[in-house]
């Protein structure tokens, strides 16, 4: 511990670095059950409202672009192996490639943003944008028959849509400029091996975000699809 | 009474209080005991101005013609009051006052584990609290502090959106708090100091945290859910484009039951440590008092659709939701019993806390137990919506949580200020209190048993009398409520010194200097003994300040 009473990081209310360090962990854990129960209540409406309107939600489900959503969701994958490579680099001390690997990770967030983006625009240029432009016309399943959808079902679809990416996109914005923070100091050197608590931490929220998106995009994208 | 404690207090030692006294090392301070004191303030502003509207609710039903205000007017009075007193008072008060100041006290640690957030929870309160005064003064919300859609969605023409985004921010506020005192306990208390010694003021408050971060986020999202919706024209809670106003009525009660335990949890702690330091002996079944601390918050978290039984949910789900609602009264009743055990063949004595605590126990098993009133169905069909509602949560509100509260702050206001408050006052204003609120609140369930509905700025003359009776006692019970507000600002000058423990209390927090220094203890210290070791403290009178 003798060494630790040098560390500069230490604050002066915590007894050692190790108490410091599990405090930060619990803050953050704690902060990710915030996390999950406020997507939590958007979950909630959505599941709800699928069960009573399926055949809108089906239809507008349908709408949804898969290969837009599926590459994002590849790009998430990748981008928690790079922060996990991070943090792995953080613990042995390697600064250039800590650095290196947080960049990376903001460049794959905002690739995701980025093609969200165009998604949206998509949504734009089809009218699908609750609001009084919407318009949504009735479908037809694989052998041409006609399935009735009421629109403003398929409004409330969209609405959920965009209100549960929306809030996702915003945390990966938050994400994004966390990571940049992060690089920043990092590459001047605030992180040792014995001190790297808030990549870690910045790493688990980066995840949490990717794992709401691994939930929003079947429930969204994929299992309305073949009903 | 302690006023021969001290000798002469050679050159004041270095305390929280004096050690910087530029504005700078006030609201950039991240000592969680200056920001208690901030806290202070701010509620007490808050408190005063939602008593205000409280005054004018009252004033307007004094007579049965709406004629101080226009019903407009009275539903923006009513919905101020009520936002006010819930999301400004009732819910930061104890745990960010009291509980900010005496956590890391109790838990023999220097500082909450984050201090830093500490004081941004307080930013954020502000920030909450300016943007609500800013649309209090631009006209102000009348939807009624529930929001309940479809009426804030597309009926209200004021400035729901603006509100909604003030009680966004303080519940943002506590969050941060919340999060902060479960890590502060989990990983902060003093050697020795195991789960089974904790005060029960910290076990409440660790309960009431788990209702702060797990219900809190949701009544977020459903806010911003309906800010959208008004903004957007979105129809998530819309009827008439396939939205559901029931949804926003369970999304809302699912953190606003709850909200009910984040405001009594911490108070209940507060009963539990006025009632064995003036009884002089350890709890009752203290496994018992801690455990249903926690029993509260998970059962209540089960309870939430006895709001609803008159809005059209299914039978099944109304009986099931009755049957846990007399569920969540068994924990209650165990601390309410266990208190009354711990005062069997105690050694009693009447200070104001005391008197406060006594009233709580009162007022909060008739608040108590008009709410199983309230989960039984009949019943409840019966009284929604009507003044027995109001009578109900009022009691278990104010005189539950405010009693809680002012006893409290008598009890710790040594320690706070190193000043004694002047006991014939405390008393007098303890009485005006308990005297003020039941002829204030009483009436209103005799009212609403025979009728008289909710949120009207007009009624039926054969109403009045005991209308008035209600407007009577509410006069009383402000001038309880400003008396304490006068004697503890003189006492900051001229109360007697008060010596480290004045109260010969157990607790790691009366073993410290009063006011404590910035850092709470001098060195860390060690416990080896028992919450409430009340039989090993001689029982003297307070005498000798210990030698430090």
């Amino acid at each position: 511990m003798e060494h630790e009473a040098h560390n500069p990081a230490l604050l002066h209310h915590f007894a050692d670095a190790q108490q410091q360090k599990n405090a930060a962990s619990l803050g953050m854990w704690l902060f990710l059950v915030t996390e999950i129960m406020f997507f939590g209540g958007m979950f909630c409406a959505y599941l709800i409202y699928r069960l009573a309107h399926f055949n809108a939600f089906a239809a507008g489900s349908q709408q949804l672009n898969v290969w837009m959503g599926g590459i994002n969701t590849a790009v998430l994958i990748v981008s928690s192996v790079t922060v996990v490579l991070a943090v792995k680099a953080a613990e042995a001390g390697k600064r250039k490639m800590l650095v290196g690997y947080l960049v990376v990770t903001v460049l794959l967030g905002l690739t995701f943003l980025v093609i969200k983006g165009f998604e949206y625009s998509e949504k734009f240029e089809k009218h699908h944008v609750p609001g009084a432009t919407f318009n949504f016309t009735d479908k037809f399943d694989d052998n041409g028959k006609q399935i009735p959808v009421n629109p403003k079902e398929a409004e409330l679809f969209f609405s959920l849509y965009f209100a549960m990416t929306g809030m996702h996109a915003l945390h990966m914005v938050i994400g994004c400029g966390l990571f940049s923070v992060l690089a920043v100091l990092a590459w001047k050197g605030h992180y040792t091996p014995g001190y790297f608590t808030p990549i870690e931490n910045g790493g688990l929220y980066w995840h949490l975000v990717d794992i709401i998106w691994i939930y929003l995009f079947p429930l969204l994208y994929l299992i309305s699809r073949h009903s | 009474m302690a006023s021969t404690v001290i000798p002469a207090n050679q050159a004041p030692k270095l305390n929280y209080l004096n050690n910087g006294h530029s504005l700078k090392s006030w609201l950039l301070t991240t000592d969680h005991k200056r920001i208690a004191l901030l806290y202070l303030i701010s509620v007490s502003i808050f408190f005063f101005l939602g008593g205000f509207f409280a005054m004018l609710i009252r004033l307007e039903l004094l007579t049965p013609e709406g004629d101080l205000l226009q019903a407009d007017t009275y539903n923006k009075v009513f919905t101020m009051h009520g936002m006010i007193m819930v999301f400004f008072f009732l819910i930061p008060v104890v745990p960010a006052v009291l509980g900010n100041f005496l956590v890391p006290l109790m838990v023999g640690a220097k500082d909450l584990a984050f201090p830093r957030i500490n004081l941004l929870s307080w930013y954020l309160y502000i920030a909450g609290g300016v943007l609500f005064l800013h649309c209090m003064l631009s006209g102000g919300v009348d939807t009624g502090w529930t929001f309940y859609t479809p009426y804030s969605t597309v009926g209200s023409n004021t400035h729901v959106v603006e509100a909604g985004l003030a009680v966004f921010l303080a519940g943002f506020s506590s969050i941060f708090t919340g999060l902060n005192f479960i890590v502060t306990v989990h990983r902060m208390r003093a050697p020795g100091l195991t789960w089974d010694r904790l005060p029960l003021f910290i076990w409440a408050n660790y309960a009431t945290a788990l209702i702060m971060i797990l219900g809190t986020p949701v009544v977020a999202i459903t806010i911003v859910l309906v800010a959208v919706e008004r903004v957007f024209h979105l129809g998530i809670f819309d009827p008439r484009l396939g939205g559901d106003p029931l949804l926003f009525q369970h999304l809302f009660w699912f953190y606003s039951h709850p909200a009910v335990y984040i405001m009594i949890l911490p108070s209940m702690g507060v009963i539990s440590e006025l009632i064995t330091c003036f009884s002089r002996k350890r709890v009752f079944g203290y496994k018992f008092v801690a455990l249903s601390s926690i029993a509260i918050a998970v059962i209540g978290f089960l309870v939430w659709a006895h709001h609803m039984f008159v809005a059209g949910i299914s039978l099944y789900a109304a009986m099931i939701f009755s049957f846990l609602t007399f569920f969540v009264g068994v924990p209650s009743a165990v601390k309410v019993f266990n208190w009354t055990a711990t005062l069997y063949k105690g050694s009693i004595t009447y200070a104001t806390p005391m008197l406060y605590a006594f009233g709580f126990i009162g007022l909060f098993t008739i608040g108590g137990l008009t709410g199983l009133f309230l989960a039984t169905l009949g019943i409840d069909v019966h009284v929604t919506d009507t003044y027995f509602v109001v009578a109900h949560f009022h009691y278990v509100m104010v005189g539950g949580v405010l009693m809680g509260y002012l006893g409290g702050m008598h009890f710790w206001w040594p320690k706070i200020t190193g000043r004694m408050y002047p006991e014939g006052w405390a008393k007098l204003s303890a009485l005006l209190v308990f005297v003020g609120f039941n002829l204030t609140f009483f009436p209103q369930f005799i009212l609403g048993y025979v009728g008289m509905p909710r949120r009207y700025w007009q009624y039926p003359p054969e109403f009045q009398v005991l209308n008035v009776l209600s407007t009577a006692g509410s006069s009383v019970l402000a001038v309880g409520y400003l008396l304490p507000m006068i004697y503890l600002l003189w006492s900051l000058r001229y109360g007697p010194m008060a010596g480290d423990n004045p109260w010969n209390a157990a607790g790691l927090e009366w073993k410290t200097t009063s006011p404590p220094p910035t850092f709470n203890f001098d060195e860390t210290p060690v416990v080896t003994w028992e919450a409430y070791n009340y039989d090993e403290i001689p029982d003297k009178e307070l005498e000798a300040p210990v030698a430090r």
